[in-house]
């Protein structure tokens, strides 16, 4: 609370991206705003008391304002963050705020993220292939906690796309998340795992490996690992991205072994 | 999207409600068509931390747990308001439901087999796990129950559901459609025939008909502004469209749930399982008050008591003063680092990200915040509105009614689920017994209504108030006077307020007129139902003069059984400037009002005998538009299955 009181009353500076593609006039831009800190305020109060109070157009995403929905990835002074927990206490004066890169722009800070995501689910089939159907008389199928505690681990990304908007290959070549390349992705690669990793799931070793073993799957991404690096909830990307490589590479050097992956 | 679209069934809202139920449509074959505010994934179900209740009886403190225990504490936990059939039809299929998204790859906590530590009120405590039950789902206690029962995936079991039930929804290749909002409802002859939508990329409407409609748009919780847990986009856009039609009844509006542990200032939740685990509220003294008001049950007595001796707490100078108000504290402390770090680890992030405090070391600032929304849509068992034909709702936004005037922390999460589940099978049942015969001209009637009402906003210039100064008075009045404690005095003012605020809606002016979807103009097209369901939501206060669950007339502080046993009805219909109430009986009951074991005991006996009263619910429902059942009233009671409890929940002890 102390460290409130002495920086309540910064005059901030904000400079954010402006475009409404449905409106013919707008043209890319930065417009600047200037708006008094006031104690815990975050980008999710300051964004609204900007639309409220001076730019009514402003466009942004916000739902749960707790980090959990993952609604507002965008570019805080160049990188991927959730606006709703960050507390402008923590950044500097000057505030420049873009949209995520590579998702598709709805207006502003807006971004499509879930049209992306869905496509991505649909890439990596992301969703439990059991071979029998829900059996509504029998008792739970057991498993241990610590793997239960594994797989939620995995469970845990909000698909907020800070991931997707860091990858620096993402950025340098569009195709790279295309259709085809979801995989390779931070999400994608970490979706795979959490499924891998869960035994409910009963896809094969031979299933696995045609999705994730390719230069659109593991060893198309190049490592940088920058979504390792700016994951909003610290996702352990690295050890997803060598989880999955060193499955596939135990999966081509024992072929007959694949079915036990 | 075209401008006029055609499918089977057309669900409004992509939380779990909504989607369990179009999964269910969807998996017999039939078209669904599900409208999301947000991507589906982004939902306010996600930010549900704690449970999800279910009568497994799998860890020993749930040892002789069954859905007959499970109904006692749910209407007692209703304070009798709910429809004990509901509750009993619940409660029989939640087990079925947990062990199905488990099936759909939810990562359900375990049990442990062996010693494990636990904090009971306050103390740790070993209990040993039986080796037979290792690795099923595991429970943990929450307030207001006999057992511990929610079953749970660490502290984010709504976001590890709502992913599960989502990847269901893309296996099965439902269309959705996100960022896209119902505006109204098509309906003619007390018939629905879908509704009218606006694109929220693009701005532009389109007509989507449909054989059945489900509004699944949860809560209202924002006409409380900044004071509710709720996420920004739950404005109970849903219930003020069914409102709308003027025949669709709204009721028990005026049972709203305050939560105990939200967040100082911003209104976060931190979830019960907080106390469920063993953490303490304690006030500026640092003292545990809790234990003097409910030597029983303590912090876990419901939400609505534990609400009300904490706002006591805060009126007698017991609170800590601060700029944004007094709060008292919550305090983990005690479960250590470990614990908080992973079975609390959102907790312990939310504390971090937004207050920089580490509970591990630190007290958290909370009080009473609102939090949830018992009232809805008014709909039958079979979750089909009163009046209007082919129109349903499910989960929050509808009054189906398993939580009378207090919801029990998991059950509400367990309801998506499972009423989403039921109710999903009667819809697939409906359309297809029924077809598509509308009229064309119908839906381009709708589609140029809604038009026109945009136009007005777009066309309508001079001084008048902004949307959002309407929109902060309607929450200023609805906390101040329409909150925790009641009287009827401040509810006349109440009413009088926000029935300023609705006529000053016609004179607000847009500041913005940008094409697209504007966001100033999406907010507008909303405020009108914003206003109308706060005014509905004061009223049936106003007139509900009694004090039962979640809320509390200081003046009349008696549950009243023999006047207000009833459900109250909310309809606004069309050409008139006030909403009209009218009263139902809860339903049948088997389990006679009596005292819940935990708050206070003052209540007016019922004057009838049950027998009387359950005589007269048919009739009374079938006068105020309830539908034709597909299985008669009554038809899921096991009547008196309760009394085969052996432990009434004032039993339960420490071990």
């Amino acid at each position: 609370m102390n460290k409130d009181s002495q920086k309540a009353g910064r005059r901030l500076r904000f400079e954010i991206f402006r475009y409404n593609p449905e409106d013919s006039m707008s043209r890319p831009h930065l417009d600047t705003f200037e708006l008094v800190e006031t104690p815990y305020m975050t980008l999710f109060l300051a964004l609204h008391r900007l639309r409220e109070e001076q730019d009514p157009s402003l466009q942004f995403d916000f739902a749960c304002r707790s980090a959990v929905c993952g609604s507002c990835g965008m570019l805080v002074n160049g990188r991927p963050r959730l606006a709703c927990r960050t507390l402008t206490r923590d950044i500097a004066q000057t505030i420049r705020l873009h949209p995520l890169p590579v998702f598709k722009l709805i207006g502003d800070l807006s971004v499509d993220t879930g049209t992306w995501f869905r496509a991505m689910a649909d890439r990596v089939e992301s969703w439990i292939h059991a071979k029998l159907p829900f059996d509504p008389t029998a008792q739970e199928a057991r498993m241990d906690d610590d793997l239960a505690a594994a797989i939620y681990e995995g469970e845990r990304c909000i698909e907020c796309g800070c991931c997707v908007a860091a990858c620096g290959v993402a950025n340098v070549r569009p195709n790279f998340v295309g259709p085809a390349g979801m995989n390779r992705i931070a999400a994608g690669m970490n979706r795979i795992a959490r499924f891998m990793l869960d035994p409910r799931d009963e896809r094969s070793g031979d299933e696995w490996f045609d999705v994730v073993s390719s230069d659109d799957g593991v060893f198309g991404c190049l490592g940088l690992m920058a979504c390792h690096d700016i994951c909003p909830k610290s996702l352990p990307l690295l050890e997803v991205y060598a989880f999955l490589r060193r499955k596939m590479l135990a999966a081509a050097l024992a072929p007959r072994s694949r079915a036990q992956l | 999207m075209n401008p006029l679209v055609t499918t089977d069934v057309l669900v409004i809202g992509g939380g779990l409600a909504g989607e369990r139920c179009a999964i269910e449509v969807a998996a017999k074959g039939h078209d669904v068509m599900l409208l999301s505010l947000v991507p589906p994934r982004r939902s306010h179900s996600c930010a549900a931390q704690g449970g999800m209740q279910a009568a497994l009886a799998n860890c020993a403190k749930a040892e002789g747990d069954n859905p007959n225990v499970h109904f006692l504490d749910t209407v007692r936990g209703s304070d009798w308001g709910a429809d004990q059939e509901v509750v009993r039809i619940f409660v029989d299929q939640a087990p079925s439901a947990v062990r199905e998204l488990a099936h759909f790859g939810v990562p359900w906590t375990r049990v442990r087999p062996g010693k494990n530590s636990y904090f009971i009120k306050g103390q740790r405590v070993e209990i040993e796990e039986p080796e037979n039950k290792a690795g099923l789902i595991m429970h943990r206690d929450f307030g207001g129950t006999a057992k511990w029962r929610a079953c749970y995936a660490a502290a984010g079991t709504g976001h590890a559901v709502l992913y599960a039930v989502d990847s269901e929804v893309v296996r099965l290749g439902i269309t959705v459609r996100d960022r896209t909002e119902a505006l109204a409802l098509i309906h003619e002859g007390g018939r629905c025939w879908g509704a009218v939508v606006r694109c929220l990329r693009s701005g532009r409407l389109a007509a989507v008909l449909a054989k059945a409609t489900v509004i699944a748009t949860g809560g209202y919780g924002r006409i409380y502004g900044q004071y509710t847990t709720n996420a920004v986009i739950n404005e109970g856009t849903g219930a003020a469209i069914a409102l709308d039609t003027g025949v669709v009844p709204l009721a028990n509006m005026e049972a709203v749930q305050f939560h105990p542990t939200g967040l100082m200032p911003s209104g976060i939740l931190v979830t019960e399982g907080c106390r469920g685990d063993g953490g303490y509220l304690l006030d500026k003294d640092l003292h545990r008050f809790m234990i003097d008001m409910e030597p029983q049950k303590q912090e876990l007595a419901s939400r609505d008591v534990v609400c009300r001796h904490m706002m006591q707490r805060m009126r007698e100078g017991k609170g800590v003063e601060t700029s944004y108000g007094p709060h008292l504290w919550l305090d983990l402390r005690h479960l250590g680092e470990q614990h908080i770090t992973t079975k609390l680890r959102e907790v312990h992030e939310i504390c971090l990200d937004f207050l920089g405090l580490n509970p591990v070391r630190d007290l958290i600032p909370v009080r009473p915040t609102q939090h949830y929304s018992m009232g809805g849509i008014r709909v039958n068992k079979d979750g089909h509105a009163y009046g209007m034909k082919g129109l349903f709702a499910v989960g929050e936004a509808s009054c189906w009614d398993m939580h009378g005037f207090n919801r029990l922390g998991g059950n509400s999460l367990a309801e998506t689920i499972v009423a989403g589940r039921i109710i999903g099978g009667r819809v697939t049942q409906f359309v297809g017994e029924n077809s598509l015969s509308v009229s064309t001209s119908l839906a381009a009637r709708s589609l140029a209504q809604a038009g026109q009402h945009i136009q007005g906003w777009l066309e309508r210039a001079g001084s008048g108030p902004s949307v959002y100064a309407i929109r902060d008075a309607i929450a200023e009045t609805m906390i101040a006077k329409v909150g925790i404690f009641r009287t009827g005095s401040e509810l006349e003012q109440a009413v009088d307020e926000l029935y300023t605020q609705l006529q000053l809606v016609d004179r607000a002016v847009l500041r913005s007129k940008v094409p697209g979807m504007n966001p100033e103009l999406t907010f507008a097209l909303r405020l009108r139902g914003f206003a109308r369901l706060a005014l509905v939501t004061a009223l049936g206060a106003l007139e509900r003069t009694e004090s039962r669950g979640a809320h509390y007339r200081s003046d009349h502080p008696a549950r009243d059984d023999a006047h207000w046993l009833r459900r109250t009805l909310a309809r606004w219909p069309q050409g008139v400037t006030k909403p009209m109430l009218s009263y139902e009986p809860v339903g049948l009951i088997d389990l006679p009002p009596g005292h819940r074991g935990y708050g206070k005991a003052e209540s007016i006996d019922m004057k009838e005998s049950i027998e009387d009263y359950n005589a007269t619910v048919d009739a009374a429902w079938r006068r105020e538009g309830a539908q034709e059942t597909i299985e008669s009233l009554g038809a899921r009671m096991h009547w008196g299955a309760w009394r085969e409890t052996q432990q009434p929940p004032q039993h339960k002890r420490a071990s």
